[in-house]
């Protein structure tokens, strides 16, 4: 019987994994995909957001400032991409009473940096900022992230501290039980004594397999393109919009591996599985962008994406102990700034936890994680050093962001590694620059094939193998 | 293992040896290709089709051997060269020599230095994201040429029912292939009213399979979340917009895209090369040389090409150009003029000719923008008419090539127009 389950291995579940591992607990985290980071903590702005947005007093303020504090650190135990980048909001209005009333919201979440600027002031700092923008909150603490990595972080070094995951494994019941839970899996039943519920865009089919209070999780859609690296620098800070009569504003943003951003649009749907891009929706990223920035080098587009953000129905993240189901904990509702939030989840579910059943840390665990080293942030004699050490680092697979065979090995080789090209794409960015894994795939599919053990055309993209090959 | 050589060339496709052949028979020893695959070639190992050397060697040849003719060439001439070898930096140094850092198992991670550099990089397909096409990302989606590299080399099965978009070149040679592995091919899309293969490919790999061509369509949706499970495609009109209502559904687990080639000019733009944004390659002169000193340019990371032969013979010249530079250092240019373009034209190689130091023949390579029927080339330097040449049909997929003498531009004082002239039936 495992203390506690977790269904969900995004950057919350991984997050709480990652807490709960450091007592003495048998934590199980259990996804229905093949690997973690398949869900919404794939496909968002991978902004740690500074907490001037959230309103005052909510789980969602606090969550948010919290984490916002616990980034960086964390970045460096478990080393992963982050960098302080700062943001603005940009007001379009003469009437700046909106970047006020975000000034006032900031002081009252505790979020300190954050100023009212002038639009020469903004230009003066982002100089390819439109003629269009009035004045601008600046935030200094606002940060860029990588979440594959930040995910991947939280989840190997719970496993390293004793969670176990279960992937490929999906939920396909609950049921009470005297002591507990038991927790149905396309993999067999898993016996729980706790239940956290951080199924992202389903935690509300997981809730009402438990409960009979309402709770409804609505996915929204939210368009995205990203650009060359050679359009990185068009930008360094976070661009927000305040909303405007074109609606609710999109964000420009370089990303912590250089690239530039923009999007999201926003659009309710009722497809949880919809993470299709549309001609609209590109559309609009393109006309909204062009409102912050100008000229943005949308020629230099290397790739669309769709993300889906769980929207609860409180207009607060939801993280409690079910009222009819005891030890049974919802965290859902995570939307924005749920990346930001998730360490603070993390934290915040442990306490809840703690109130219930008392927990002991254990005598010993690993504090820091040891990511996949990127042979392309390294000096020339660092790699001169790691190829005479390993000589599949002297060997480009990925010729557009200079990722190694090495590297590649390391992927599918360490614990929770990947057995899918995304999965690949995900840990080392091979694939992930400008030809879109055009010269690199063969390669990748060939040493992910060898790895398994199956055929080069079985490999697959993303998604569940049929039959086991972890 | 030494550090420093008198010309690197980087790339070892039939650019990058073509160059190498052509260095060594101008008299140049101390040369050093460059490969980053694990085999001399480049992207002709995977074009098992024929059709290469019909120009160079007068037969059909498969592109391994036209490759292998080369590199039996090479190897017979005692050019070094060096595979499994990536170059990450190219700078040129203020003493007027380049940096070049490469990485390799055998080498480790070291910083050579060269006094010429011929960039022969060749070039990577657009892919599907650079389209902008709206819909899932599933599984299926690939571009032409990996898939032909998963067929061809991996010997890998890559889809059963397939769709393609793009008429390029390797488009239509996939068409056949995928044809022959078994695959169906329900369509090819082309975005522009004409396509961008050439017209024996289209005959070859199209029509004798009686595989349509879908002029002025394309896709504009895909369906399927983890693996692809078709398409929509829709005609589009003149101004490449698709129309409302003419979408129809193909069902399909294979999407190949064939869309057009991008000159992998990253290491050039690194080392202060300048970039003509009409061929994502770099502005050379006549002698191939960038704007860069003793930095020359050649092959596919030039200008795509649609000829190998084209590539061999114009890289031949580029490596003849750098021993010379090598031996002589910084020529006495003389007067220099630009190479314009009027109607018709898109782009032309050479963008500039340096009149003091003309070869017996210079080249003028380029495209037209559209195509063209009964008409005539015609190259002027102010007034002064430098050829005029009758041609019954221009288009775009076809790579022009003018040869003028030494004689037809020496003493010219005005830059160089070259145009389409549309004639009166």
């Amino acid at each position: 019987m495992a203390d506690v389950v977790i269904i969900g291995a995004g950057a919350v579940g991984c997050a709480a994994a990652y807490e709960l591992a450091k007592y003495k607990l048998s934590v199980v985290v259990v996804d229905k995909e093949s690997d973690v980071c398949e869900g919404t903590t794939k496909a968002n702005s991978a902004i740690v957001h500074a907490g001037f947005d959230a309103e005052p007093g909510t789980l969602k303020a606090r969550l948010n400032v919290r984490g916002s504090e616990m980034m960086e650190e964390l970045s460096n135990k478990l080393d992963f991409a982050y960098k302080r980048n700062e943001a603005m909001v940009l007001c379009f209005d003469k009437d700046i009473s909106g970047l006020e009333a975000l000034k006032e919201k900031a002081d009252k979440n505790g979020v300190k940096g954050v100023s009212i600027i002038s639009g020469d002031e903004a230009r003066a700092l982002e100089p390819n900022l439109t003629d269009e923008v009035q004045a601008a909150l600046l935030a200094k603490t606002s940060a860029i992230v990588c979440p594959f990595e930040m995910t991947l972080a939280f989840a190997e070094n719970a496993y390293t501290n004793g969670a176990e995951f279960k992937l490929s494994c999906a939920v396909t019941g609950i049921d009470k039980d005297s002591g507990g839970y038991i927790v149905h899996t396309s993999k067999g039943d898993i016996k729980a004594r706790c239940v956290i519920n951080a199924a992202g865009v389903y935690a509300d089919r997981i809730h009402a397999m438990v409960s009979g209070t309402p709770l409804k999780i609505t996915p929204r859609k939210g368009e995205y393109m990203l650009m060359d690296k050679t359009a990185g620098g068009y930008v360094s800070r976070t661009i927000f919009q305040l909303p405007t009569k074109m609606g609710k504003g999109i964000l420009v943003t370089p990303t912590v591996h250089g690239n530039l951003l923009a999007g999201p649009t926003a659009e309710n749907i009722d497809d949880k599985e919809n993470t299709s891009t549309t001609k609209q929706g590109l559309a609009d990223v393109k006309a909204k962008g062009s409102l912050s920035v100008k000229n943005i080098p949308f020629n230099k587009v290397i790739t669309s994406f769709t993300g889906l953000r769980a929207v609860g129905d409180r207009g607060d993240f939801i993280i409690e102990e079910c009222s009819d189901a005891p030890l049974f904990f919802d965290a859902a509702g995570i939307e924005s700034p749920g990346l930001t939030s998730a360490p603070a989840i993390g934290e915040y579910l442990r306490e809840l936890i703690e109130k219930r059943i008392p927990l002991e840390k254990k005598e010993k665990i690993a504090e820091t994680r040891k990511g996949i080293t990127h042979f392309a942030a390294l000096s020339e004699e660092e790699q001169d050093k790691l190829i005479k050490e390993t000589p599949a680092y002297g060997k480009i697979v990925c010729r557009c962001e200079t990722v190694t065979e090495g590297e590649i090995l390391d992927a599918i080789s360490r614990p929770l590694g990947a057995t899918t090209l995304d999965g690949v794409k995900r840990r080392t960015r091979a694939g992930m620059g400008r030809c879109q894994a055009g010269f690199c795939s063969p390669t990748s599919m060939a040493l992910i094939a060898k790895k398994l053990g199956i055929r080069i055309e079985d490999v697959r993209k993303n998604g569940v193998y049929e039959s086991e090959v972890r | 293992m030494k550090n420093e050589y008198n010309i690197i060339i980087i790339g070892g496709g039939p650019a990058g040896m073509a160059a190498a052949i052509g260095a060594k028979e101008a008299g140049e020893e101390d040369i050093l290709i460059l490969e980053r695959d694990g085999v001399l070639g480049g992207i002709l190992n995977q074009c098992i089709h024929n059709g290469f050397g019909l120009h160079t060697f007068n037969e059909e040849l498969t592109g391994p051997e036209y490759a292998e003719r080369y590199a039996d060439k090479v190897k017979a001439m005692g050019i070094p060269y060096e595979l499994d070898t990536m170059v990450l930096d190219v700078t040129a140094l203020s003493d007027g020599k380049k940096a070049v850092s490469v990485i390799s198992s055998k080498r480790g991670a070291v910083t050579l230095t060269a006094k010429a550099v011929i960039l022969a990089m060749g070039c990577r397909e657009r892919p599907r994201g650079a389209l902008n096409i709206p819909g899932f990302r599933p599984q299926g989606v690939y571009t032409a040429g990996t898939a032909q590299k998963l067929v061809n080399l991996e010997g890998a099965k890559v889809g059963k029912e397939v769709v393609i978009l793009g008429s390029g070149d390797i488009g239509l040679i996939m068409a056949r292939r995928m044809t022959l592995e078994g695959a169906h091919v329900a369509a090819v899309a082309e975005l522009m009213p004409y396509s961008s293969g050439l017209k024996r490919n289209i005959v070859q790999c199209l029509d004798d399979y009686g595989i349509p061509l879908l002029l002025s369509h394309t896709v504009v949706d895909i369906k399927g979340k983890e693996k692809l499970e078709g398409v929509y495609i829709a005609r589009v009109d003149e101004k490449n917009q698709p129309i409302e209502g003419t979408e129809e559904y193909y069902p399909c687990d294979t999407l190949l895209l064939s869309c057009g080639l991008i000159p992998e000019n990253e290491l050039s733009s690194g080392a202060g090369v300048s970039i003509d944004p009409r061929t994502n390659g770099a502005y050379v002169n006549e002698s191939l040389e960038t704007n860069v000193e003793g930095v020359f340019s050649c092959g596919n990371v030039l200008h795509v090409h649609d000829l190998v032969d084209f590539v061999s013979e114009e890289s031949t010249r580029a490596g003849a150009n750098a021993a010379r530079y090598v031996r002589e250092g910084k020529a006495a240019k003389g007067r220099e003029v630009s190479v314009t373009v009027g109607n018709g034209v898109r782009y032309t190689v050479p963008s500039r000719i340096s009149l003091g130091a003309l070869d017996d023949m210079t080249h003028i390579r380029f495209r037209v923008t559209g195509v063209f029927k009964n008409v005539s080339i015609v190259i002027k330097s102010g007034e002064n008419e430098i050829l005029r040449r009758k041609s019954r049909i221009l288009v775009p997929s076809e790579m022009l090539d003018i040869i003028l003498k030494r004689e037809k531009l020496e003493g010219l004082s005005e830059d160089i127009n070259v145009f389409i002239e549309e004639v009166q039936q």
